[in-house]
């Protein structure tokens, strides 16, 4: 196992780079979006439980599945999977964002537009600084979940880890599957214990934990 | 005296509500008063000074602040001039103490020396020695001294009116007694118009040059609070003042503004 390491590293690490590329892209392109759909929605409730509910009916459209419905319309390779990992973001984010706006104390919103805050002062001052760990924590759960799905990109010739399991598949070479299952494993549990940390960290900021 | 508030057959109706929250509601309030709002629960006091702020807006009537409609100013902009205080406190619990007093200065683009003299004299005023209070948070503070907070962040930036809505109800009888007297203290000092809520007939009467008795969205009674326990305009003043056991030696009266 070490020597298939030593032998084929180069191309192992170009599998991780792309990897992690898609889901660097994938995560920037996400969290814009769902900021951005949030602050549209955030004080209407209605339309915010809607949004929630329609991209959580996406969320549960296997992937497989999306990539072929997205195929004939984006083509295949990286683009269509950004897309697709975006889209299934969208619920993880979007519903972490309200949630975490709305639980901020409504007396605590009361009193900061009585003293003549704007919309986005309270949004910027108040609302997101208090809602930062859930905000954080739904960025976590989508960063996980994104390196996960990722690995099936490789089917749309997108690249990446999936690459090294799907041709191990093929080709029968248990290694290749070992070190792509690694791979996926070790930046999953970096990426999370770094976000793990920022949580703690922002929680400790905000009060919620002492 | 000039005329701080002007209540000028003001209804309030909630969606969905069979009744008038406030129903014609004619009121002055003049300059430098303290007027104390009493009546049991669901009356109409928190709706009528979220009308003062425009928390909520009037259904009809209008309403004036030192002569102007308030419906000619801006809400961001007016709430920026009056000082409001609640029950709940709503301290920012992510911002140290200074920063939260220095909230409306600093949306005012006030300069850093002076906000800084600002917080200072304020946290001396109600006795939270500055050096060791500024850089704490709300949660490291007990709930009195919360509540002092409270009522400087309100003040910090010199409003004209200060809106309290029943701001030591959940605070308990030792320490509430002691924020009155700070409260008479300030406002002795600073000569600004407090309108202050409760449903406590003895702090109504402890600090109010005025009080106005509501029941059902309507003003029952409004006078100082000697006219009120002297000459009780109805049946149901009556049996409010009855029900309070009022300590007559601490109400407050003759005090001439
Ligand atoms: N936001 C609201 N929506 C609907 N009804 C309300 C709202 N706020 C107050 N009310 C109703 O208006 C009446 C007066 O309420 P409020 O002014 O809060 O009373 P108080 O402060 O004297 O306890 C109550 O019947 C209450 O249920
Ligand atoms: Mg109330």
């Amino acid at each position: 196992m070490i020597a298939y390491f030593l032998k084929y590293y180069d191309r192992l690490f170009l599998a991780l780079l792309e990897h992690v590329e898609i889901v660097l892209f994938t995560l920037v392109i996400s969290i814009l979006l769902a900021s951005v759909i949030t602050i549209l929605i955030y004080r209407n409730e209605t339309l915010g439980n809607l949004i929630v509910q329609i991209f959580g009916a996406v969320y549960s459209i296997p992937s497989l599945a999306l990539f072929a419905l997205l195929i004939p319309i984006t083509g295949l390779g990286e683009k269509t999977a950004i897309l697709v990992l975006v889209l299934y973001n969208q619920f993880l984010l979007i519903r972490n964002f309200l949630a975490g706006l709305e639980n901020v104390n409504p007396s605590i919103v009361e009193a900061a537009y009585g003293m003549g805050m704007s919309n986005i002062q309270v949004l910027t001052k108040i609302q997101i600084p208090l809602a930062a760990p859930l905000i954080i924590a739904g960025i976590r759960l989508s960063t996980i979940s994104t390196i996960g799905i990722a690995t099936i990109a490789a089917t749309i010739n997108a690249g990446g880890l999936g690459n090294l399991l799907f041709d191990g598949m093929r080709t029968m070479n248990t290694y290749k599957i070992l070190w792509g299952t690694i791979f996926c494993a070790v930046i999953a549990f970096l990426a999370d214990d770094a976000l793990k940390r920022i949580e703690d960290f922002i929680q400790k900021k905000v009060g919620v934990k002492k | 005296m000039a005329i701080a508030v002007e209540f000028q057959d003001v209804v309030k109706r909630f969606p969905g509500a069979g009744y008038n929250a406030l129903d014609h509601v004619n009121l002055k309030i003049e300059e430098g008063e303290l007027l104390t709002i009493l009546g049991t629960s669901g009356c109409g006091k928190t709706t009528l000074i979220k009308l003062i702020n425009r928390i909520h807006e009037a259904d009809e009537g209008n309403i004036y602040l030192s002569g102007t409609n308030i419906k000619d100013i801006e809400p961001i902009t007016l709430r920026r001039g009056i000082g409001y205080v609640i029950q709940q406190i709503g301290l920012f619990p992510h911002m140290t103490i200074y920063d939260n007093i220095a909230t409306v200065p600093r949306i005012l683009k006030w300069d850093k020396d002076k906000i800084n003299q600002r917080v200072t004299e304020l946290l001396e005023m109600v006795n939270l020695p500055p050096e060791e209070f500024k850089d704490r948070y709300p949660g490291q503070l007990s709930g009195g001294q919360q509540q002092r907070i409270g009522l400087i962040r309100a003040l910090a930036a010199n409003p004209k009116i200060m809106l309290l809505d029943e701001p030591f109800g959940a605070i308990d009888a030792i320490n509430r007694s002691n924020l009155q007297d700070e409260l008479l203290k300030i406002h002795r000092q600073s000569r600004k118009t407090f309108v202050f809520v409760t449903h406590d007939i003895t702090e109504a009467m402890k600090l109010g040059t005025k009080v106005l008795i509501m029941d059902q969205g309507k003003i029952q009674q409004y006078g100082t609070p000697g006219e009120i326990i002297e000459k009780p305009a109805n049946a149901f003043v009556e049996s409010l003042i009855s029900s309070g056991h009022v300590d007559t030696n601490y109400v407050r009266n003759g005090e001439g503004i």
